[in-house]
């Protein structure tokens, strides 16, 4: 049966003022189930605020062959860390 | 007063406890493994729930009966579970359908005892009531879709629902505990559900291309008074099993 369910990749919010998260993925024949079975799947020890799911084949993807050209000319720009301000103590999930 | 309450209090514990069981059955056995999660989880919030009713019921009995004494060493003519909730998994249709049944009442029950002048039966409802609006949503939602899905998965819909039917009669029948327990501001009469659950029923059934059978059929009763199906007693030797070989077992 889930053979012929397509495929989402199911992302999480841990809390609010963080980002979504990916989580892992399941198959579901359409959004609203795909939500459900996420909800049961993924949310099973209070992980969760919120739940987006995308499905798979929606996802364009950088190839792995490229990896030299996207990212090997920012390895040694290291003043675009932002390693030389001091963070309030306050400031939290950055 | 005291014996009505505890009467009670075994129906609802017995009630989630043998639900729990069953789906438990399907568990590594499921259609999808999304499927055989969510049917995991609603049988983890029952037999949580069933825990909550049973702790309680063992502190008013007295006799120092845990919830886990009460689960595993009583026998099928002391459990007073609905008949609804025995009765067996069948196919994937049969389950669904029984979940559905069951969870469209369950929530009205729950919304009632939420109110109930017993604090710590208000409290649990309270509690149960979110896992058991999750619960409903679910089965809704997958009765609609198989209902409305193909002529196979609609004729099996149709059918578990028709063979359902008969033990539906007995989720809202008074009898003199329920009476009693509604007398004392403890639930709100059960008779009094059975028109917002037509309701909702209907709607669901509609949206699922289903028929309801007819409101006038002949009912199963005498699950909440300790008269069960022949499936109770396999149940029980399943579930049972470790504590009668093993009396006192830990692990």
């Amino acid at each position: 049966m889930s053979k012929e369910w397509p495929l989402w990749e199911v992302f999480i919010r841990s809390q609010h003022g963080l980002a979504h998260k990916h989580v892992g993925s399941l198959h579901a024949p359409d959004a609203a189930m795909a939500i459900n079975n996420a909800r049961d799947v993924y949310t099973r020890r209070n992980e969760g605020t919120g739940i987006w799911v995308v499905r798979a084949s929606d996802i364009a993807s950088s190839s792995p062959a490229d990896k030299g050209p996207l990212f090997d000319p920012s390895n040694s720009k290291v003043y675009r860390h932002p390693t030389f301000f001091p963070m309030p103590e306050e400031v939290k999930n950055l | 007063m005291r014996d009505e309450k505890l009467e009670f209090l075994f129906r609802l514990g017995d009630t989630a406890l043998v639900l729990s069981q069953r789906l438990t059955e399907w568990v590594g056995k499921g259609p999808a493994l999304e499927e055989d999660m969510a049917l995991a989880n609603t049988a983890l919030d029952l037999i949580g729930q069933a825990r909550l009713w049973l702790a309680y019921a063992g502190e008013i009995e007295g006799r120092g009966r845990t919830e886990d004494d009460l689960a595993y060493l009583r026998d099928a003519h002391e459990f007073r579970n609905v008949l609804l909730v025995e009765q067996p998994n069948g196919d994937y249709a049969d389950t669904l359908m029984r979940q559905f049944l069951f969870d469209s009442w369950h929530l009205l029950l729950l919304d009632g005892l939420a109110a109930s002048a017993d604090e710590r039966i208000a409290a649990i409802a309270d509690k149960a009531r979110k896992e058991v609006t999750y619960h409903l949503r679910r089965s809704a939602d997958l009765v609609v879709r198989l209902g409305d899905g193909t002529p196979e998965s609609h004729r099996r819909m149709q059918r578990a629902l028709d063979d359902l039917w008969m033990f539906t009669g007995e989720l809202f029948e008074a009898d003199e505990v329920e009476q009693a327990v509604e007398a004392q501001g403890i639930a709100r009469g059960v008779a009094q559900l059975r028109e917002a659950w037509l309701a909702q029923l209907q709607g669901t059934l509609v949206a699922a291309t289903l028929v309801l059978p007819p409101l006038d059929a002949w009912m199963q009763r005498g699950g909440k008074q300790g008269r069960h199906s022949e499936h109770m007693g396999f149940l029980l030797a399943e579930m049972q099993f470790m504590q009668r070989a093993y009396p006192g077992l830990q692990w």
